[in-house]
């Protein structure tokens, strides 16, 4: 497989002038001590999908574990794709040391592959001092654990607008059909598109299928169908899907029609709702909260976030969530994934905007604002209760890449909300056919 | 004189050259011919890359409806850009050679070349946007549209979606469900204009009097609250609305609003009407074109494409142009040839060879595009827009992982890209001898 890569890459003339450039020296013979870790002159390269504030919230955390070990750590940004900038690095035999993938199911590829390395005494004895088992679970693959979930996300939250709902006189929702019939409603009525829907990066949409399906279909349905257990022909699916062309079905309810959203990624949907002020709420995680302060908003004032609505018998609770792994056997990685996955590093992450540590010894008294420490409260408190997002769980030709499988269908259900049979078979045939793999 | 002996030559002996010429032949055989060797071999075996398939990969890329449409748009952009590249080269040479400033001129047309692909489709992917105020695309056509036909009346303006609406949509105007006596004001409430938006209209009134009359208004309050379907002091009726009054389908009178929305027909005979708004109160306002939607996609990437190509070109075919025999201009201008005649029968067929060689590079160029597609394509028009090389990348490092049909996707590039070189290869040997 590693030959073949290499070869694959000389073929492409991706990357073959790059070979050997982030290669990390690895510290001679020191084992990782637990008190003071004397990395100085160690380089780490770690590589993860933000950029912008994400990004720099991050580096804040890696600048704090510089000044700690004198280690010094190179970030990269993978871009949305994560899959397709490890896959060729992997393959050529030069991976980053410590990558934090944003799907599980990523940690399951890439262990099949022996792309990871297990994770030291050092990092495991902090998980089980900090994370509930329910989090290791997600990290572990054949047993082994690879992954430690470094940061969570909030995904069953609608973002709104407080002075749009103010002025046009309406309230949060607790149901469904009160979010459609009388807040969506009666924001329209005043002039304001209630939604501002991202469809152009795919995984929003599947974000809004997961709660409307938790919610409609409950917990037992969603694992079922989050392993291909049951089709997604099935009428539970129907269901979602229909309470979903409730929205995408009316030009009313979406900012710039179904058109416009196709083409609005995020976070430019948050910028339209917070910065431009063009529509009242927008359906994302808690991590929307970094995208509004960028545009001006105030958490808790102008920028308010409600519990998803039922749309059935349960609330959802959907999380997302990044998993850190090593993908090199070294000292420096090692260490840079136990600070992460330590109260110390937590703590600091923790104070930027826009985090949520899985870490239940993270004092909620870090995060910057009243909403932050109640959703963290409430992940830390739900432990097993809550879904992961089923979207990540799947094989990621299904669930997580671009114009393919579930985001692309569900992209097209935006652009043609009456077909509702044809996108199920499109899904299912996608689905058996990335599960069958 | 002697002969010499056999074994001395002129110049060096065949083992120097050999010594000369291996880093490059290692170097062709490391990057060149292994690794399409090694791609054909890749293709014939799956994802895992440890089971022999045979063919099904390259029968997979003839079966799925996803790869067909990444042909059929390569097809496309075959068709499309070198033809229009070469032509747009073409006029610009042509014409460059008679302006004063040429050589600026060609520096700004080859600009674009300086910059990267990448770069050229962000800037393009901006230019694209839907929104005027965001993409100069958008921005020039709404300005160009509305200079000929301007917004009018209240666009996003409707009746309640409700039964106790007193009015309702039909065929995109707002018809009263009940008839309209004389003598007893219609009430016409709509909604959906925002309370930003109608901040400095007049607040609505009742109307009054014998004839045929009512009010048009925005029957919603800043923070909620009013009475529905009632006039409350604080709303604000809509001026300037195109009302008509019919009487068994007819147009039987047209008014327009006052500015507190309301509005009387004079001379009616009493009886019972319908009141209308017609359409034209609500014409929205043109949002230029959706560049970035599945219909628009591939043509808009192309014209991206145009932009970063057509200058090199033009550079390509002033050189052969500048390399014409002057006299034969000359000789047919004398003879009494039009400017176009002398175009079209003399400097075409002499630049013919020159013209060929910008054409088939671009052929194989664009048989090979990528970067542009995945830069300017959102990801929900990325199906669309997807060609045969963006795909290949996918497949191979992209989700999936499957580096067997990936392969395969690289050789059916290949197949098709040869004959080109090929012909290509031809010409320039032609051209040696």
């Amino acid at each position: 497989m590693r030959r073949s890569a290499v070869l694959m890459i000389a073929a492409l003339a991706l990357t073959a002038a790059c070979g050997g450039e982030a290669a990390a020296p690895t510290p001679s013979g020191s084992a990782p001590a637990p008190a003071a870790k004397p990395l100085a002159g160690t380089k780490i390269e770690i590589a993860a999908k933000w950029t912008g504030d994400e990004q720099a919230s991050f580096e804040k955390v890696l600048a704090a574990f510089e000044a700690k070990t004198g280690a010094e750590v190179t970030y990269a940004s993978t871009g949305e794709d994560t899959g397709a900038y490890l896959g060729p690095r992997i393959e050529g035999g030069n991976p980053p040391d410590v990558a934090i993938l944003p799907q599980p199911g990523l940690v399951q590829q890439y262990a099949a592959q022996n792309a990871l390395k297990p994770l030291s005494q050092g990092v495991l004895a902090q998980i089980d001092q900090n994370y509930t088992p329910y989090w290791k679970e997600l990290g572990s693959a054949g047993g082994q654990v690879y992954g430690v979930l470094v940061k969570a996300a909030h995904k069953s939250l609608i973002w709104y607008r407080a002075p749009a709902f103010e002025d046009a006189g309406a309230a949060e929702a607790t149901t469904w059909d009160d979010l459609i019939g009388k807040t969506a409603q009666t924001l329209a009525d005043a002039g304001t598109p209630p939604f501002s829907l991202c469809g152009a990066s795919g995984w929003t949409l599947t974000d809004l299928f997961e709660n409307v399906y938790l919610s409609s279909a409950g917990p037992e349905n969603y694992d079922k169908l989050a392993k291909h257990e049951i089709p997604w022909t099935d009428p539970s699916v129907t269901t979602a899907l229909e309470k979903m062309a409730q929205i995408f079905g009316k030009p009313d309810f979406v900012l710039g029609g179904a058109s416009g959203a196709l083409q609005t990624d995020f976070p430019t949907c948050v910028t339209q709702v917070y910065g431009e002020k063009k529509a009242a709420m927008v359906i994302e995680a808690d991590f929307v909260a970094s995208s509004a302060t960028q545009s001006g908003a105030v958490i808790g004032e102008d920028a308010k976030a409600m519990p998803f609505p039922k749309a059935g018998d349960t609330a959802p609770v959907v999380l997302g969530g990044d998993v850190g792994v090593a993908m090199k056997d070294n000292a420096g990685a090692m260490a840079l994934l136990e600070f992460l996955a330590s109260k110390e590093g937590g703590d600091i992450w923790a104070k930027e905007p826009g985090y949520l540590s899985p870490n239940r010894n993270v004092s909620p008294d870090n995060y910057p604002s009243e909403l932050t420490k109640q959703l963290a409260q409430t992940i830390i408190s739900a432990g097993e209760a809550v879904r992961y997002d089923m979207s990540d769980l799947a094989p990621s030709a299904f669930g997580g890449t671009d114009g393919k499988g579930e985001w692309k269908h569900l992209q097209d259900f935006l652009r043609n909300p009456s077909d509702i049979k044809g996108t199920q078979e499109k899904l299912e045939a996608d689905a058996a056919k990335a599960f069958k793999e | 004189m002697a002969a010499l002996p056999k074994r001395q030559r002129l110049g060096p002996s065949p083992s120097l050259a050999w010594l000369f010429l291996a880093p490059a032949l290692v170097l062709l055989a490391a990057w060149m011919i292994y690794p399409v060797v090694y791609s054909l071999f890749r293709s014939l075996h799956d994802a895992t890359g440890n089971t022999f398939v045979g063919l099904a990969n390259y029968g997979a890329i003839f079966s799925d409806s996803a790869t067909l449409i990444t042909i059929r748009n390569n097809v496309i952009w075959v068709v499309v850009a070198p033809l229009l590249v070469t032509v747009l080269g073409l006029i610009f040479a042509v014409l460059t050679e008679r302006i004063r400033w040429a050589t600026a001129f060609k520096l700004v047309l080859f600009m674009p070349m300086a910059v990267s692909l990448l770069a050229a489709g962000v800037i393009f992917r901006l230019v694209y946007e839907q929104a005027p105020d965001r993409g100069v695309a958008n921005a020039i056509i709404t300005t160009v549209h509305d200079a000929f036909a301007g917004s009018q009346g209240y666009p996003g303006a409707r009746p309640r979606e409700n039964d106790a609406a007193p009015a309702s949509v039909e065929n995109g105007a707002v018809v009263t469900k009940q008839v309209v006596r004389t003598g007893q004001p219609a009430l016409i409430p709509l909604v959906g204009l925002s309370p930003d938006a109608v901040a400095g209209f007049a607040p609505a009134r009742p109307a009054s009097g014998d004839g045929l009359t009512g009010t048009v208004w925005i029957d919603t309050v800043r923070g909620g609250g009013g009475t529905v379907n009632q006039i409350d002091p604080e709303e604000k009726g809509l001026a300037g609305m195109t009302v008509e009054a019919l009487q068994g389908g007819a147009v039987k009178a047209t008014t327009e609003t006052a500015a507190d929305g309301t509005f009387a027909f004079t001379g009616l005979p009493p009886g019972d009407y319908q009141v209308r708004l017609p359409q034209s109160n609500f014409t929205a306002a043109f949002n230029g074109l959706t560049w970035l939607g599945p219909t628009l996609i591939t043509p808009a990437i192309i014209g991206a494409y145009i932009w970063v190509w057509a200058g090199f070109a033009m550079v390509l075919i002033a050189a052969g142009l500048s390399a014409i025999p002057r006299e034969a201009l000359e000789a047919a201008r004398i003879d009494g040839c039009t400017e176009w005649q002398v175009f079209r029968k003399i400097t075409v067929p002499l630049l013919a060879p020159v013209l060929l060689v910008v054409f088939v590079t671009m052929i194989i160029n664009v048989l090979k595009v990528f970067d542009l597609v995945f830069i300017i394509a959102p990801g929900s028009v990325q199906p669309d827009a997807n060609v045969v090389a963006l795909e290949m990348w996918r497949v191979s490092f992209g989700g999936g992982g499957d580096q067997g049909l990936g392969s395969a996707l690289s050789i059916f590039l290949l197949v098709l890209v040869l004959p080109f070189m090929a012909f290509n290869i031809r010409r320039f040997r032609r051209d040696e001898r």
